[in-house]
Parts: C-alpha cells; structure tokens; sequence
C-alpha cells in the first residue's frame, strides 16, 4: 500500500480549496470518497469545473477521466456555474399528476429558459427534480432553497418578476 | 453502556416529562417545515414562556404526523387533539390554541384522532413518529429505544437474532420483497471476516417519501435497526447511503449518530462486549439506478452507479467484495419492534405470505394525503377512500398506480383487492417501496405511461442495450401516440418491445420499465386506441390536443 503522504498544490488561494482539502484529507486520500469530495467542491464553489476536476483528479490519484465520467454520472453534479436564484420544480408523479408540466410552461413563457438552463444574464437557473420527497403538498417548487408547497403559475411570476427586479 | 445505565436514562427522561401536564408538538419534518413549522414553533415557545406557562405546558418540535395534506401540524395532549393548518403570521389561532389548553379544543381548526386517517392506521415503523423529538437520543431511549439492542448484545446469539427475524417473516421493503431474515444468514453464514451492513436511504421513486420521514422522525430507529443486524452477520462497518436531496434527514442521522456513539451505542464494545460497528454516511448524488444493490455498492465506492450481473450476490461479494447486507430504511426500522415484541407477534399481522405493516406515501388526487402506515392485506379501496377521505371535488376514481417507474395502473376493479405483494403482483404491478398514487378521471394514462418512460429512458445507466436502446424506443413511441401521429401496429410494437426489454435488461430497473406501459395498456388500452383514432386526447393532457382548437378554426 501507498503510504507517502500525497500534496497537491490548491489550485488557488481561494479558502474554499481548505474545504475541499479537509474532506479529501479526512477520507485518507483514497479514491473511494471521490463522490463525498465531488459534494464539497460544489458545495463550496456551486459547480464543478475543469480546475476542480483535475485537482480532484490529481489528489484521490484518480484518472481524469474517471473523475469526468462520475461528475457526469450523477444528476446532482453541474459543470455549469448556477445563475444567482435558482428554482427547483419538482417533477415527481405526485407533483406531475398536480400538474408540474403547467409550471414548466410558466417558467418558459416567463424566463424563456427550459430546465437546466440559465438565463442569458446569469439571473435564474431553473432545474428539474427527480422528487424532492414533498409529494404530500404537491405541486412543489424550491425558490433558493426554500420548499413552495402546492405551487402555482402566479408563485412563479411573482418569486421570478422579484429575482429579475434585482438587477435592475 | 449497559442495560441498567440505559434504564436510568430512560427513567430521568421520564420524570422530566411528567413534570409538564401539557404538551403541544409541533411537526417539523420538510412537509411542514416547508410550511414554515419551524416558525410557530418559536411562536408558540415565546408565547408560552411569556405566559409563564413554561412550567407545565411543553412545546417540542416532532416528525411527521402524517396528514401533511393539513399542515403545518401541531397536536394538542392530554387534549387529544390535532390542530391543522396554523400560520406563523396568524398569532391569534395560536393564541386561542393555548386559551383553551384546559378547556374544549378550538373547534375551527382542531381534528379528532379518532378521524379514519388516523384510527385505521397500525403504526410499528412509524410509532415514535410525532412523538420524540428527534434531535434527542434521551426521548428515544425513553420510548423504548435501544433496548433490543442492548438486550440482543447481552443475552442472545447473533444466530438467535437471525432466527427472530426469520420468524416474523418480514420481507424487504425497498420493493423486491426479498425474506430479510433469509438475506441476514446468507450474509451471516458467508465467509470473510470483514462484512458490512448497508442501508439504502436513496429513495429514487417519484412520489414516495417514506423513507425521508422516518429518517427525519426517527432516525435512532434506523440505527438500532442497523446494529442489530451488524451484530447478527457479523458487521463491523456500516453504511447508510442517503439522497443528497434530503439535507433535513442527513443533517438529523449525523446528529443521531454522533449521540449514539457519545452513549457507547456505537462504535467499539457496544455494550461493553466484544462487538464493535461504525456507521457512516455515503450521499448519494440522483441516479435512480442507485436503488439497485449493486450499483448501489458501486456508487459507495465512489464509482459510477452502474450494475453488475448477478451472481454474486452481495450476500456474499459486495463491498470491497466482502459480504455485504443490504436493506432498505423501512426493513431496518421494523427489527427494533421485531426483537422487543418477538418474531411471532409480527408475523401474526398482515396475511399468510406478507407479513406486518407497510408505510404507504398516499398522494396524488385524493383529500388526506400524507403518511400512512397500516397492517398488509388492507382493500385498496380502504386506502383510497377511508384513509385518503375519497377523492378531491365532484371526480371520479380511476387509477392508482404502485411502485413507482415500475409498477403499474390498477384500475377501479382492484379496488377490493388485498394490499399484499403477490395479490400486486398478480394485478400486473408491484408494491414497491411505498409510493401510492392515486389519480381521478382527469388523469390521462397514456400521458402517465409516457412520464415513468421518460423518467427510466432518462435514469438508464446505459450499461445494456436493451435497457438502454429499449426504454428511448418506448418513449418514442409513446410520444408518437400523444402527439397524436400514432398508428395501430405502434400497440403492437409497444407490447413486443416491453416483452423483450423485461427479459433481456441486465437489472431491475430495465426488467421493470415496461411495467406502467404493459400495466396501462393491459386495462386503459381503450384510451390508447383513441388516441390514435382520433388524434386527441380526451383528457386534455397530451399534446395532440393542443392543435385540436387550432383545426376547429379552419
């Protein structure tokens, strides 16, 4: 077994590589925590991105590839930096059968973005779930984070016309 | 930690509680935590601390009670009493729940336990649900908790503990159904020294939240459940593999392990014997895949979630091709009650080949939805409409579909079926982990057929072909169908192509995804055939019917 001790130079100065250090150090370096380090990188940064994948990469002594191929894998992992609000809309049946295709329309017509995109102005990203596990209050949203029980058009006009007016 | 120590804890916490003669418990699991609980749970503590009432009247946050359909919830005790629908910005409901503490509960906003919702509920998986703090081991430990375990440690064999759950004849409740207590001495009889106990947490069906309660409720239950089982095969590593989408229910399991190790419930000399088990948590990161074993294994080791062929099994080569034990949250939350009480007094409810309760995640288009947990071999048509209050407004029934991306419809003449696995299974769907959706005249099945094909299209790992080319080829033709370009020979091709599929796909997940396609064309293939007849669909749901109004104009 590998015992020397494995240092990579962060990618930057920026403290967030600490975070991602402290989890790859916690795991012993071992490429079996590549997922929990994929975690914290886009916890910290938001997104995975090619800096990340390769430092990543080069501290678990992981091919690239394979670091690539799991980032890519896995729904929750972006490549793309997030716009500054994000909405979740919740496509489980409980939330499509209540009518979460309506509310994907709405968010088309309003912010002309399909889910996975982000507006042009780097505004709203809007993402499709695969269940939030809030099939009880269907149809669910999450504006930022915050959980929107029984969900209408008039929600998301209303939550995106607030997000849009910041730029103003 | 031994058993007398344990007996302490339990007894102090006891005491503590008696001292308030009134209690109020406040749901903050992310149903009504989405409703802003958390919120009158501050409320309602300042105000009774404003009041002076601190004393005697307790205000605790709790798991789900269930009708998340009436949250946020809170329940009023000795009142007996639920009170629904509060708001943190309407003070004076509060404010007129706590006049009356020691009179008639408010009657605009208060619901009688004895409502079917609740009373035709048999709870074992859920009974410490709404009623422990979650955050506090102490609250567990007073309702019984841990005393299997210790008592397990300090007075059985592990082979005994295998034998009492062979004996309640408890199958797998992530969906297979597989004899849990017939997976525990595979693992236990396996050879190797290293093993592992998993618990699947990575609840990937759309419309089901059973396993995200529990965890959120209770989530020393799963523990207990876990060790148990380490101790039974010999364990002495575990992992619980939890949704990265449920932050609430990791943020709470973090909390109940470190507490469990903090009391000597975990980690070396469990009970101070020579058994040891560790736990930690792997997130998942949503592929749906991932609920299969192996790939489930796969993705523990940080690899993609792909599936392998069995065998081997992981019974015998799973983690780090060691013998691995894996179970679903709600199998492991039913070993504590199952030890305490004996294998013989769970095998004595539900029916003759699927035994005990089940938790069902009831939504869709009915009045209460929520969480229900209620005996096995209870009539649909209970579920539906005693428990679920019938449907919303003046519609009609028509379907509820089980087992989400691979179960199927059932339509209305299965409504006085037994709720079982083989009576499931013999109506062309499966009783999968829990999800029970049910859907009103509205609903149309060929847009419902449609969705779940998106879904396993989309979630395929692409390892197969046949689940991989199969599942796009489906969906392809059920788009054709919806759009209202469908021909005659497509129903055909629909029937041939899920055959295949279901027995060339390497796993579960391709075996199973021409179920909601089979299942709807087996009883709703009158609507299929409109579809293609008339190019419109009647329900308004699929796109054809977009350029009906268009077509009326010319």
């Amino acid at each position: 077994m590998l015992a020397y001790p494995v240092s990579v130079p962060l990618p930057s100065a920026d403290k967030r590589w600490k975070l991602v250090e402290a989890t790859i150090r916690r795991h012993g370096h071992k490429g079996t925590a590549l997922i929990e380090v994929l975690h914290t990188v886009q916890e910290s940064f938001g997104f995975l991105d090619e800096v990340s994948l390769r430092f990543v990469a080069t501290s678990l002594r992981l091919p690239l590839s394979k670091v690539y191929g799991v980032a890519t894998f896995y729904h929750y992992f972006t490549l793309k930096p997030p716009g500054e609000h994000t909405c979740v809309v919740c496509m489980g049946t409980g939330c499509y059968v209540k009518g979460a295709g309506d509310l994907l329309r709405t968010i088309e017509e309003t912010a002309h973005i399909k889910p996975g995109e982000t507006t042009p102005d780097g505004k709203i990203s809007v993402v499709a779930a695969r269940c939030i596990g809030a099939c009880s209050l269907a149809p669910a949203l999450v504006f930022d984070g915050e959980v929107q029980s029984k969900a209408d058009s008039d929600a998301i006009r209303r939550e995106f016309r607030r997000w849009m007016g910041h730029a103003a | 930690m031994q058993l007398e120590e344990l007996h302490e804890i339990a007894e102090t916490e006891r005491e503590a509680q008696k001292q308030f003669s009134k209690n109020l418990h406040v749901c903050v699991a992310a149903g009504c935590l989405s409703q802003r609980s958390d919120q009158i749970l501050t409320a309602l503590q300042t105000e009774v601390k404003a009041r002076g009432m601190d004393g005697c009247c307790k205000v605790k946050g709790v798991g789900c009670m269930g009708l998340c359909a009436a949250g946020p919830l809170l329940r009023s005790e000795p009142q007996h009493t639920y009170y629904r629908g509060l708001a943190p910005d309407h003070p004076e409901i509060l404010n007129a729940i706590l006049d009356n503490l020691d009179d008639r509960p408010v009657p605009e906003f208060a619901l009688s336990p004895e409502l079917p919702f609740f009373s035709a509920q048999r709870k074992i998986v859920l009974e410490n649900c709404g009623e422990i703090d979650p955050e506090r081991i102490e609250e567990y430990i007073a309702a019984g908790g841990y005393e299997a375990l210790l008592t397990a440690i300090a007075t059985r064999s592990s082979d005994d503990v295998v034998q009492e759950v062979i004996r309640s004849g408890l199958r797998g409740r992530g969906g297979g159904g597989y004899p849990t207590g017939l997976k525990w001495s595979m693992v236990a009889k396996a050879p190797g020294s290293q093993k592992y106990v998993i618990c699947n947490a990575d609840e990937g069906d759309p419309g089901a939240f059973m396993d995200r309660s529990v965890l959120e409720s209770d989530p020393h239950r799963v523990l207990e459940g876990m060790i148990l089982a380490a101790y039974a095969v010999g364990a002495s590593k575990g992992y619980i593999y939890c949704r990265a989408e449920y932050p609430l229910a990791v943020k709470r399991l973090k909390i109940a392990i470190r507490q469990a190790e903090r009391l000597g419930l975990l980690g070396k000399r469990i009970g101070d014997s020579d058994f040891g088990f560790e736990i930690e948590i792997r997130l998942g990161a949503g592929a749906f895949v991932c609920g299969e074993e192996t790939a489930l294994i796969a993705s523990v080791e940080g690899k993609r979630g792909v599936p392998r062929p069995r065998p081997p099994f992981p019974a015998y080569s799973g983690l780090n091709h060691c013998a691995t034990l894996l179970n679903n949250v709600e199998t492991f939350a039913n070993i504590a009650p199952i030890l305490r009480n004996g294998g013989d007094w769970y095998a004595a409810i539900g029916t003759e080949k699927s035994k005990g309760t089940k938790v069902f995640a009831l939504v869709g288009d009915v009045v209460n939805t929520g969480l229900i947990e209620v005996a096995m071999g209870i009539k649909l048509r209970d579920l539906v409409f005693t428990l679920g209050g019938g449907m919303v407004g003046n519609h009609h029934f028509k379907a509820v579909q089980t087992g989400g991306p691979s179960g199927g419809c059932l339509p209305d003449q299965f409504l006085d079926m037994s709720v079982d696995y083989e009576s499931l299974m013999a109506a062309g769907s499966i009783m999968g982990s829990g999800g029970m959706i049910v859907m009103d005249d509205t609903a149309c099945m060929v847009d419902v057929a449609k969705f779940f094909m998106d879904f396993t299209r989309d979630e395929s790992c692409g390892k197969c072909i046949p689940c991989r080319v199969g599942t796009t080829q489906l969906h392809g033709l059920l788009e054709r169908i919806s759009e209202g370009k469908g021909q005659m020979e497509d129903i055909d091709t629909l029937e041939r192509l899920g055959r295949m599929v279901k027995r060339t796909a390497l796993c579960g997940l391709g075996q199973t995804a021409p179920n909601p396609v089979s299942s709807t064309l087996r009883y709703f293939r009158d609507e299929y055939e409109n579809h293609i007849r008339t190019r419109t669909c009647p329900q308004g749901r699929c796109a054809c019917t977009k350029a009906q109004p268009a077509a009326q104009h010319e």
